[in-house]
């Protein structure tokens, strides 16, 4: 063993940092959420933000605790704690309890506990163990087949519950994979199905009129201008026959998704869901129904103004308003109270939070280290991005928390261990070999 | 180090762009974009409207005319209605059908989704105790205070008017009304809307979304309070205006009585007429329309609309300009041989003994004898025009063909051709005293007001001027003189004296001339009857009168249609009302006239004729 410095002077004192001030703004943004003249302590533990200071409490405690963790830990038993979430996921759908329509959550006492959240991690570490394990042969299709199982399994696990605003977060490690070597054009080809996805939305309950008396369906319209599209790559580009054949599959793909949009939308999504798809595209209107939260949540932000109503000052949150205003929502009170200001700093500080995982990714020896981080990095900005972009009506109404902000002691312990564990990592790096 | 290592700048830049496009579109919602703070304020806030108490309306010895009533609005704001209501029982509550519940709320829906409307109007005091208690389950839904008129005495409609929601043309015209809002419509209501509304104030309140008030909005900074309307005193001696009303009650016609001192009205009464209680509240639209189709007009004000020739009344008038004029002295004689003979056609007269001298011509209403006085004022003067244009400026200055200015809305003018009219009938120069010799005795084109000849009663009685006929006598205990500078005195420009002896012909018509049936025994009262040309029907009863003699305190216009002579009705009418002003009672001797009066009906004669 070189230990090279103490462990004062190894942890990155910026990340902890980082965590408090999140963690701390979150609980006076609960306070401000649910304040009400009857209960004014803060500290009141029959308030949520009273339950929320015990929540931050422990999960120091828990930080402190994997800290004290031999960083070997977790690389060891990756596997057995992810083969314990599975199968707390698996109990979950035959025990769990019932809220709002998911069956995600163990109660114990007057506790709840959302195994989905712990999940994260969990699989976070065993796609981490199993990816440093190869030794560079993420090129072979098994080993894409076996990491996407990695991913896939509690995925499906938390579908099955019911609770498809988390599995999706699952979505978030293709950025891993993309770092560890999984072709860009993964990632090109998701955005552009995601686009076709949205347009054909938009097109298929289209008609176009062109001149002869023509009409057309929308989807035909699609279909021929991704045609005309292609042709011209053909046209102009010298090396005809090699890419002759990615265009025509590219364009059998096309036409395949394109076609398939409806069954996706009418028979895969449930009706709320394909609802609230429409709504975000404002292909549908619903300012009562599916639209009420977004409408309601921009209605908050946006009379916030450029410095806020002040502390306690908000009056669509805290008249409730806005729903879920102290979980999912949070950011509403942020924005309503703070205003630009305070969005501006909420992202800022995620900003910083992700670069600077991002850059102790890069001064990680252990690939198992790195890639962990990139997982944090990805499952904290998945979190990030859907949360905020809900709240302001550029991402569906998914409910999943924002997270160290959002009002829950399964979250906020879930994304600490994430976060601890990495700065675990980090803190021990010069110790691996 | 490998390629893979620069990945970590695409994802780093995805965070980034991630970030960057939050901040721009959160730049836009909260800095640039302002619908949303609207949107806020609407969520959040709710004006409560304080309605002011509209002013009270007094007679002249403070009998209350008008008053308020408690009623309330029950507002509804859609956006606030939750989908899932219990919309039987919210009807049970408010005594309406299922359908009935969804018209509304789809015409609320249709104003505003977010903003306030009303949803049932006028909700007695009564049922509102049942339904403030069940209130709190029906978010969206609140009550404001409003008023209603009431009319203890239910009588004057005409002259009070009425109070009803303002139009839409008017919102668009005056940014103080807002719809919903009420409004005087018609009589002293429309007139002094602006004394009598009062000044609304607001109350802005924080809701939360369940409707519960969260108290002020920034501690009650932007609210303002209610100023009630201020009070009006009238002239009026509302059991004169009772007493009047019941004169004239089954028949058409009108009485004005003015105080000719003050110009102060003391009664007008427009018959047939109605409860001004009708139209009030819920019940205010299905009787208007009613009324609107009742054949006799009861809405329609005949003391101020309706326009008669004066008839013999108006000789009064024509002998004061005589004098003035130097063309008539009081011992100027004129024979009459049962009419006036000219240009080869003739102008009938009743049989009374010839020739006649200023005061018996009153006296016996001779037509001969102002057909020559006409003659020589218009032919005192070069031409017939030039005559013309002099008589018709001594005739207006009696407020007549003129609008008199009394305080309430749409007053006629009456009509005295200007020399133009007789141009275009005639051709100019082609007419003279002769073709227009029927305004001697107050016929022809001439069309006066009942309250225009009040007023020229009035002017008699002053001995030559009078003063604006106003109802307000003080508002606030302020007397009107000092608010409205529109109340002014308006001389004639005809001497005192020559009045002297058109009074004195007018005291012995009473004495015992046409009008002895306004003789009184205590009081000097001069009148004059008239009896006016219908083609239509029978003829119109009329007569004017004041009294007392000296220093008079009444003077008054009384019509009745189809009355045929002013003896028969208008006279006694007149007696009644004068001796009803100043005694306070009927002498015995006189009850007998009185019932008369109330028994007469003329409305079912003319209905039978028809």
């Amino acid at each position: 063993m070189r230990r090279s410095g103490s462990f004062i002077d190894n942890v990155d004192w910026i990340l902890i940092l980082l965590f408090f001030v999140a963690v701390i703004a979150g609980w006076i943004n609960i306070y401000a959420a649910v304040y009400n003249e009857e209960f004014q302590s803060i500290f009141d533990t029959s308030q949520s933000y009273g339950k929320q200071l015990l929540w931050i409490g422990t999960s120091v405690i828990l930080a402190a605790v994997i800290l004290l963790i031999d960083e070997r830990f977790f690389s060891t038993f990756a596997y057995v704690i992810y083969g314990i979430v599975l199968f707390l996921l698996v109990l979950v759908i035959v025990i769990g309890a019932e809220t709002k329509g998911a069956t995600s959550w163990f109660e114990i006492g007057g506790f709840k506990i959302q195994p989905s959240e712990f999940s994260k991690f969990a699989t976070n570490l065993a796609l981490a163990k199993y990816l440093s394990a190869l030794n560079m042969q993420f090129k072979t299709f098994k080993t894409k087949i076996l990491a996407a199982c990695i991913i896939g399994i509690p995925a499906i696990f938390i579908l099955l519950q019911n609770d498809t605003g988390s599995a999706l977060v699952y979505a978030a490690f293709i950025l891993v994979l993309y770092r560890e070597g999984l072709s860009g054009s993964f990632l090109v080809v998701g955005i552009v199905t995601a686009i076709l996805f949205i347009l054909t939305l938009f097109f298929q309950n289209e008609t176009f009129n062109f001149p002869f008396e023509i009409t057309l369906d929308g989807t035909f319209v699609l279909i021929g201008t991704i045609a005309i599209i292609l042709l011209f790559i053909f046209y102009f580009n010298r090396a005809k026959k090699r890419i002759i054949l990615p265009l025509v599959v590219i364009l059998i793909g096309s036409i395949g998704l394109i076609k398939s949009v409806d069954y996706v939308f009418e028979n895969v999504l449930e009706p709320h869901q394909s609802k609230r798809i429409n709504v975000l595209l404002g292909i549908e209107s619903d300012p009562k129904g599916a639209g009420y939260n977004v409408n309601q949540s921009l209605i908050a932000i946006g009379s916030g103004g450029f410095a806020g109503k002040g502390f306690l000052q908000g009056t669509q949150t805290k008249y409730d308003f806005v729903p879920e205003q102290s979980t999912d929502f949070i950011f509403c009170t942020i924005g309503e109270e703070w205003g630009f200001l305070g969005s501006l700093f909420v992202i800022a500080l995620f900003m910083t939070l992700l670069i600077r995982i991002l850059f102790l990714c890069s001064r990680q020896r252990s690939t198992f280290a790195r890639i962990y981080g990139y997982g944090v990095a990805s499952i904290i900005f998945f979190h990030f991005a859907i949360n905020i972009g809900m709240t302001i009506g550029l991402a569906p109404v998914i409910g999943i928390p924002l997270p160290f902000f959002s009002y829950g002691g399964s979250s906020l312990w879930s994304f600490t261990i994430l976060l601890f564990i990495f700065i675990k990592m980090d803190a021990d790096r010069l110790e691996v070999l | 180090m490998n390629h893979l290592e620069s990945r970590r700048f695409v994802i780093g830049f995805i965070f980034l762009l991630v970030g960057l496009i939050f901040l721009i579109r959160l730049f836009y919602v909260q800095v640039i974009d302002d619908h949303y703070k609207l949107d806020a304020d609407n969520n959040v806030l709710r004006k409560i409207i304080k309605y002011p108490a509209r002013g009270l309306i007094y007679d002249r010895n403070g009998e209350l005319l008008v008053f308020n009533e408690a009623a309330y609005d029950l507002m509804i704001i859609p956006k606030q209605v939750p989908k899932e209501m219990d919309t039987l029982e919210f009807c049970n509550l408010l005594e309406i059908t299922k359908p009935q519940f969804i018209e509304k709320i789809l015409k609320a829906k249709a104003y505003s989704y977010y903003k306030a409307s009303v949803f049932e109007k006028e909700i007695s005091s009564m049922s509102y105790a049942k339904i403030q208690e069940q209130l709190f389950k029906y978010p969206g839904f609140y009550v404001q205070l409003r008023t209603l008129r009431t009319y203890p005495q239910a009588v004057a409609a005409h002259l009070l008017g009425y109070v009803g929601e303002v139009d839409q043309s008017m919102v668009e015209k005056n940014p103080y009304y807002r719809s919903g809002d009420y409004i005087g419509i018609s009589g002293l209501e429309k007139k002094y809307e602006e004394i009598l509304r009062g000044k609304r104030g607001v109350e802005i309140q924080m809701v939360d979304v369940f409707n519960r008030e969260k108290g002020k909005f920034m501690d009650g900074i932007y609210d303002s309070t209610a100023v009630s309307g201020s009070n009006i005193t009238t002239a009026l001696d509302i059991s004169l205006q009772q007493y009047g009303e019941l004169l004239m009650q089954n028949k058409k016609g009108s009485i004005v009585a003015i105080n000719p001192s003050t110009g102060e009205i003391l009664a007008i009464v427009s018959t047939p007429s109605y409860d001004p209680n009708l139209l009030v509240g819920r019940v205010r639209s299905n009787n208007y329309v009613a009324l609107t189709k009742d054949t006799l007009k009861p809405l329609f004000n005949r003391a101020l609309m309706a326009k008669y020739p004066p008839g013999s009344t108006f000789k009064s008038i024509n002998a004061l300009i005589g004098l003035e004029e130097e063309v008539l002295y009081p011992n100027t004689y004129y024979s009459c041989n049962m009419g006036y003979y000219f240009a080869g056609r003739r102008m009938g007269c009743h049989s009374h003994r010839s020739p006649v001298n200023l005061e018996y011509s009153i006296e016996t209403s001779c037509n001969a004898y102002y057909c020559n006085v006409f003659r020589s004022i218009i032919e005192k003067y070069p031409t017939s025009e030039e005559g013309y244009e002099v008589w018709r400026d001594y005739v207006t200055n009696f407020g007549l063909g003129v609008k008199t200015g009394i305080d309430l809305p749409n007053e006629l003018e009456g009509f005295i051709p200007q020399p133009s009219y007789y141009d275009r009938y005639y051709q100019k120069g082609k007419w003279n005293a002769t073709t227009i010799i029927s305004l001697a005795i107050g016929q022809g084109e001439l069309g006066f007001t009942p309250l225009q000849m009040a007023n020229m009663t009035a002017t008699i009685a002053n001995r030559g001027y009078y003063i604006t006929p106003h109802i307000a006598k003080t508002i606030d205990g302020k007397p009107i003189q000092e608010l409205d500078s529109s109340i002014q005195k308006v001389e004639t420009g005809i001497a005192a004296e020559h009045f002297d002896k058109v009074v004195d012909a007018m005291a012995k018509v009473v004495e015992r001339g046409t009008g002895t049936m306004a003789r009184l025994d205590s009081i000097a009262v001069c009148g004059k009857t008239g009896t006016i040309q219908n083609p239509h029907g029978d003829d119109h009863s009329s007569f004017i009168a004041f009294a007392p003699r000296e220093q008079p305190q009444i003077a008054i216009s009384v019509y009745v249609e189809n009355g045929v002579w002013g003896s028969r009705w208008a006279a006694p009418i007149a007696g009644l009302m004068i001796e009803k002003f100043l005694n306070d009672t009927i002498s015995d001797k006189r009850k007998w006239l009185e019932q008369r009066m109330f028994d007469g009906n003329l409305i079912s004669n003319t209905a039978k004729k028809q």
